[in-house]
């Protein structure tokens, strides 16, 4: 593709009027709804979004209250993606017949892990693989957040949920989280690429970015969730930071199927010494507490064993070889 | 808001939301303030960016930015975000 | 235009009838998943698309939940939706069904009626939409495939009602009538298109304080499907039966309309009574099964027999007033399910005629017939004995076996 990339400024992004209402109810604190914010930012024109159930659905569409100031549809839970599928497919026919006023509409289907990673795998990549023009939006804060925090397929290894806890026989979730991104990819698809809110700048790029690509694209949002968590609300930011700078979520972006590292996460390829232990990440996480525990000292091993090693396989794709193997040092 | 709730005859059908959420002040919620040193501020705007509320804004007529307590809940992330530290939070 | 106009007669079987009424129809979206007996409708239309013959977009959807979903998300974006499923398909989409009617989308489906596992039964009987009643769609079941083409068309006009806003239902018989060849009278292109007309879309006060038309639209932002709690949602639910209420004359109204084009007119378009004014005995069925059942009443009529049918051609709304007044003054009246209602003492039809006759000043005498269940043929022969029994409870007075499973192997 040949588009000119949209520059712009802090100013043009903080003078743009927020298309994601404030009087949300949100928790205070929440990462998710910073992202909408931001997403919202990114977008060029007429819009039509589309949500799966879960927390950002519920704190923004209260009857009858409504935080959305562009045309939005909730259906149900694994529905984001089929509800895209189907608003396209009305564009395009309202567009044949000359009843669409404007030149071209974006959809935004939104969803959390909960209607991405489970429930909505099925519909996500149906209309993927039907080529439909639009944008999926996953704002990932790895768990079943809205319903009590229960465990998703997006829930990291070791992590506590009310369906995983941390108790005496099982340290936490035991499986590792699905490799979402790279599913996505895997279907061929013209844009994939992960984000997250700290690195504001890139994440509203790559959401105009995903808007602009012709077809289907894919960005999965690191959203810190304090409550689920058992994070200080304040810290919320820093941590979807903590997360980049640790390599448990790299940014990067496959623009059809080929793999570029994002800036924030260049700097771990080619200065691996500064990259963060995972402990650094880990620490302060009350769903993480457990993993400090004597019995599940090899745990936490493992995390950062299995994060070095996801490091590296990303690495490759990217092109970034590294010379020596970062620094992947325990507490 | 209006005293009586609306019967099954006045409202639209399929909940069309009726309200934007801004006629919903979520700003008592709050236990923490942020107060904000004038002199720190360097109006990077981080704050404005990261509020999840939308409760701090960039007036460009002011040249300042301004925080809109009905809608802030505290959380801090403005205060814990600002690269020179010119948030405070105060108990309320 | 007020005469009936010059139809082209083709050979169609029930789905072939439903993918013809879909072409001409001016439908904007169809997303449909295959499933037998109505792959047929799906296939037909599809070649319809690939050989150009209409502009619709069609979306080959991984599951009927998501062609349901993308056939919601599509009408209440403005665009005209339908699809078709039967059985497992209908079943998986049960969620969906609740929510296409609570946003009062006016899409049409057509059933392919087919039994509903387990076992694995690909044949035809009622339990798939009959599950489905409690819904919210508006539900119309067809005796031919004419009535069927005829009745598809109908249903983009009675979902599309300013005053109803439901989604609608087509049932036909599994292979009975959808894979059956029968002749079918078909409307030109033109008169098809200006009967349905477009789509009407009325106007709803949005968040902006504005009143702007009832669909998507960047132009006049509006939010759909929102979380309703305990303050609020009761209110939308009765919205919604006051639309049902509204179709009962709305269905009647396009009934006659259409006749004057067509010429075909299906009872009052709500219940169909053959021989009823003065039967003694009667049977209540829906579907292809009338058809039989008519001769047989003829038959009954010759040997002197007060013999009469109803064939409840809208399930839902269910035309309560007209089946009392059609009933009322029979004397033993059979109704016939073709669905089981486990563990409720009958079928779901039987439940319903009970009902509403419970009201009426005079009571018949209302037993139920449990037949043709996983597409099990039931003879002329084994229909005719529900009168010989009816016939018997009148002389008797007396009720032995309120319920019976007819051609079932004791």
């Amino acid at each position: 593709m040949t588009k000119q990339e949209w520059k712009f400024t802090t100013k043009d992004i903080a003078e743009k009027p927020d298309l994601f209402l404030s009087g949300h109810r949100a928790c205070a604190g929440c990462a998710p709804t910073t992202v909408l914010r931001l997403i919202m930012k990114a977008t060029r024109g007429p819009t039509i979004v589309t949500q799966a159930t879960g927390c950002m659905e519920v704190i923004s569409s209260i009857y009858p209250y409504t935080s959305w100031a562009m045309p939005w549809l909730h259906t149900a839970f694994e529905t984001a993606a089929a509800n895209a599928s189907g608003i396209e497919a009305a564009l395009k026919a309202l567009k044949r017949k000359g009843q669409l006023k404007h030149e071209h509409v974006d959809v935004i289907a939104i969803a959390g892990d909960g209607g991405t990673y489970d429930i909505g795998l099925q519909a996500l990549s149906g209309a993927v693989e039907r080529g439909h023009d639009f944008l999926f939006v996953l704002y990932d804060n790895e768990a079943y957040m809205n319903t009590g925090i229960q465990r998703s397929g997006g829930t990291p290894l070791g992590a506590a949920t009310t369906t995983s806890p941390a108790g005496t026989v099982v340290p936490g979730k035991l499986e590792h989280k699905k490799p979402i991104a790279e599913i996505m990819v895997a279907h061929e698809m013209p844009y994939v690429a992960t984000a997250s809110p700290y690195y504001w700048r890139d994440l509203i790029a790559k959401a105009r970015k995903g808007l602009e690509v012709e077809g289907p694209a894919f960005l999965h949002v690191f959203a810190p969730c304090p409550r689920g968590w058992r994070t200080e609300p304040a810290k919320t930011i820093e941590y979807s930071r903590l997360a980049v700078e640790t390599c448990v979520f790299p940014l990067w972006e496959a623009v059809d199927g080929k793999y570029s590292l994002s800036i924030p996460s260049m700097v771990f390829a080619r200065a691996p010494e500064k990259k963060k232990p995972v402990t650094e990440y880990l620490k302060g996480q009350g769903r993480f507490r457990h993993l400090f525990m004597p019995q599940n000292k090899a745990l936490l091993e493992t995390i950062q064993r299995l994060t070095d090693e996801k490091w590296l396989k990303l690495l490759k794709k990217c092109g970034e070889a590294t010379v020596s193997e970062p620094a992947s040092s325990s507490s | 808001m209006s005293a009586r709730e609306k019967g099954w005859k006045e409202i639209a059908p399929a909940g069309v939301c009726s309200k934007p959420s801004t006629a919903f002040l979520t700003g008592d919620w709050k236990t923490y303030t942020p107060v904000r040193d004038l002199e720190k501020c360097t109006r990077c705007l981080l704050c404005v960016l990261f509020c999840p509320d939308g409760a701090i804004r960039w007036k460009p007529e002011k040249s300042d930015i301004e925080f809109n307590y009905n809608f802030c809940k505290g959380c801090g992330i403005c205060a814990n975000e600002c690269p020179t530290k010119a948030i405070e939070m105060k108990v309320e | 235009m007020g005469s009936v106009v010059k139809q082209v007669r083709m050979a169609l079987s029930g789905d072939e009838a439903v993918a013809y009424a879909v072409k001409q129809s001016d439908v904007d979206v169809v997303a449909a998943y295959p499933i037998t007996p109505q792959t047929i409708i799906v296939e037909r239309f599809s070649e319809y698309v690939a050989n150009g013959e209409v502009p619709t977009e069609f979306v080959c959807t991984e599951s009927e939940h998501s062609a349901l979903t993308a056939c919601l998300a599509a009408s209440v974006t403005g665009a005209r939706a339908f699809t078709a499923t039967a059985s497992a398909g209908l079943a998986l989409m049960h969620e969906m069904l609740f929510v296409t009617s609570g946003c009062r989308a006016p899409v049409v489906m057509a059933i392919a009626n087919r039994a509903l596992s387990a076992p694995l039964n690909i044949h035809g009987d009622h339990s798939d939409s009959m599950a489905q009643r409690d819904s919210g769609w508006i539900q119309l079941y067809a005796e031919n495939a004419q009535e069927v083409y005829d009745s598809i068309i109908q249903a983009f006009r009675i979902a599309e009602d300013t005053n109803v806003l439901l989604p609608v239902m087509v049932g036909l018989d599994g292979f009975t009538l959808s894979h059956t060849l029968e002749n079918v009278d078909t409307l030109p292109d033109d008169v098809v298109k200006q009967f349905i007309g477009s789509r009407k879309i009325p106007k709803v006060l949005t968040h902006e304080g504005k009143m702007a038309p009832f669909k998507l639209d960047p132009d006049n932002p509006m939010t759909m499907g929102p979380i309703a709690l305990p303050n609020y949602y009761f209110e939308f639910k009765r919205q919604q039966e006051e639309a049902m209420k509204n179709a009962l004359s709305v269905i009647k109204k396009v009934n006659n309309e259409y006749a004057k084009i067509s010429g075909r007119s299906y009872g009052n378009g709500l219940i169909e009574q053959y021989c009823l004014e003065d039967a003694e005995v009667a049977a209540v069925c829906l579907g292809s099964t009338a058809g039989t059942m008519k001769t047989i009443v003829d038959e009954l009529r010759a040997e002197g027999v007060k013999a009469g049918l109803l064939r409840l051609r809208t399930f839902r709304p269910l035309p309560v007033e007209d089946l009392r007044s059609a009933l009322c003054n029979v004397k033993a009246v059979a109704v016939m399910d073709k669905c089981m209602s486990f563990g409720g003492n009958g079928g779901p039809v039987f439940h319903e005629i009970r009902h509403v006759l419970y009201d009426a000043d005079v009571q018949p005498y209302v037993v139920n017939y449990i037949y043709g269940l996983g597409g099990r043929d039931t003879s002329p022969r084994e229909l005719r004995s529900i009168y010989s029994d009816l016939q018997r409870i009148v002389a008797k007075k007396r009720v032995e076996t309120p319920i019976q499973y007819l051609g079932l192997r004791e």
